[in-house]
């Protein structure tokens, strides 16, 4: 795929809505277009976490491996969404499993070409980390509201 | 003449008791397990009255010798001639309703409460957002929307429930997706990979759809937490607050604001609601304390 088309598949997932043309083609040279058949496994849990995921089309599964529970699905990502946060902070390796469970189709970004352009340029880094910031309050508060088991209530 | 024109005109032809204290007697008609701890009761009045009332109104159920229930009415509105709840065990009263047979009687008092007017939102998109059994007390909106379809413009559902074995009416909610400018989101808070659907609570179902903001008007229905984050997404994404529609409960004694059991801040549920437009009671709303 040409990197001009790269640019508008970045251009047009609502992750990086309204990111400034010029912020674009800084991380382009970051960026690949990646084919996950329905089945395969993303990244495992303990990996490296080289890099994170602008789902376009399909679904993926992002599951915590409970040990002595078994494995627990406890999210499911599709289109417009972002998969993968870990790539940012130290030491950058994958605390869950995710597997596609549809065919899946991605913007794939490189962590650490991501974080040397965020170094040279703080103007995008602080861009991302907003909205970084917005995608991981929005999965805390989700985790919280799943924890409170909201539906479930007491046989008296 | 309006959709709730229509159905008030047979609402005023119906009251099945005069005094709003005094149970009528109904027969069950079918009782069904929906889930493994949520089932439907289909009723009909022993005097045979036709039984009107507007979406999102209750009624409260009562067991003989052990208490009564607010339990929305859950079926078409159109549809007079039965009525059906669907209910969640919980409790004494859940328990003992769950037990009983077709032929059983139970009393009943209704139907009462504020409705979803759902005239205000012709020709607009109709966002609803429903969480566990929230899906009940909605039904007879949807009914009411799809029987006169083409007076809204798209129609979105965003349902989150605990497990894939606690969805509600998968059979109806399988065909309301076929319709045309129909979008049926569903997602689960648990699941395993035997699940192939979406994992996560509702809010994260707002990700799969465009809202036209202003053209929006949005009905939502489930605990108060779900509702709470749903309703900041919607204001987020440009939703208007007197836009949006919620229901509210309380534990309910007479139904008719005279106890003061329902008392929510200055409102009573029983009366003023439970269908409450945001604006009028979102100071209260952000409140757990009332
Ligand atoms: C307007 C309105 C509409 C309702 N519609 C439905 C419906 O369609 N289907 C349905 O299953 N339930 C509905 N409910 C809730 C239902 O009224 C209660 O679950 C029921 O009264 C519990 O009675 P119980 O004797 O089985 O439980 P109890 O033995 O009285 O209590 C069981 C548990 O449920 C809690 N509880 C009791 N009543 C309420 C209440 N009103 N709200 C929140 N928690 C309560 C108690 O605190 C306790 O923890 C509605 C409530 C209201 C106010
Ligand atoms: S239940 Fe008595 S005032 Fe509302």
């Amino acid at each position: 795929m040409h990197t001009e088309d790269i640019s508008t598949l970045l251009k047009n997932h609502s992750f990086l809505e309204d990111l400034k043309p010029e912020y674009i083609d800084l991380i382009l040279s970051c960026a690949s277009n990646v084919y996950f058949k329905d089945g395969t496994k993303i990244f495992s849990e303990g990996e490296e976490a080289k890099k994170f995921y602008l789902v376009r089309t399909g679904k993926v599964a992002v599951e915590i491996n409970g040990r002595e529970k078994g494995s627990i699905r406890i999210l499911t990502l599709g289109p417009g969404q972002v998969l993968g946060w870990s790539w940012l902070v130290s030491p950058y390796l994958w605390h869950f499993d995710a597997y596609a469970i549809d065919d899946v189709r991605a913007v794939a970004l490189d962590g650490e070409c991501l974080r040397n352009k965020c170094e040279q340029n703080h103007d995008l880094g602080y861009e991302l980390l907003k909205r970084f910031s917005e995608l991981l309050e929005a999965r805390l508060k989700a985790t919280r509201m799943q924890l409170i088991d909201v539906y479930k209530k007491e046989l008296n | 003449m309006t959709l709730t024109d229509e159905t008030k005109l047979l609402t005023e032809e119906s009251k099945v008791t005069a005094d709003p204290m005094i149970p009528s007697l109904f027969t069950i008609k079918k009782i069904f397990w929906e889930t493994d701890d949520t089932f439907t009761i289909e009723i009909e009045s022993q005097d045979k009255v036709p039984f009107n009332f507007m979406p999102g109104q209750f009624n409260m159920l009562y067991v003989f010798g052990l208490g009564e229930s607010a339990i929305s009415i859950c079926s078409d509105p159109y549809k007079n001639k039965t009525i059906s709840h669907t209910i969640h065990r919980v409790g004494n009263v859940t328990t003992k309703l769950s037990q009983l047979k077709k032929g059983d009687t139970i009393g009943l008092r209704g139907p009462f409460g504020s409705h979803w007017d759902v005239d205000k939102f012709i020709g607009k998109d109709v966002v609803i957002i429903v969480g566990g059994i929230g899906l009940a007390p909605l039904r007879p909106a949807i009914y009411s929307i799809f029987r006169n379809r083409k007076k809204f413009n798209r129609v979105i559902i965003l349902y989150g429930a605990r497990t894939a074995l606690d969805l509600l009416y998968r059979v109806e909610l399988e065909q309301w997706s076929k319709t045309k400018n129909v979008e049926i989101l569903t997602t689960i808070d648990r699941g395993d990979s035997s699940w192939r659907g979406n994992i996560g609570v509702v809010t994260n179902l707002f990700s799969y759809i465009k809202l036209d903001a202003m053209n929006t008007y949005s009905m939502v229905c489930g605990p108060e937490i779900m509702m709470k984050f749903s309703i900041e997404e919607l204001l987020k994404r440009g939703v208007a607050e007197k836009n949006i529609f919620l229901t509210m409960e309380r534990n309910m004694k007479c139904a008719i604001g005279f106890c003061g059991h329902c008392q929510y801040s200055s409102k009573f549920i029983c009366k003023d609601g439970p269908v409450f437009n945001y604006s009028d009671i979102k100071d209260i709303f952000n409140i757990y304390e009332v």
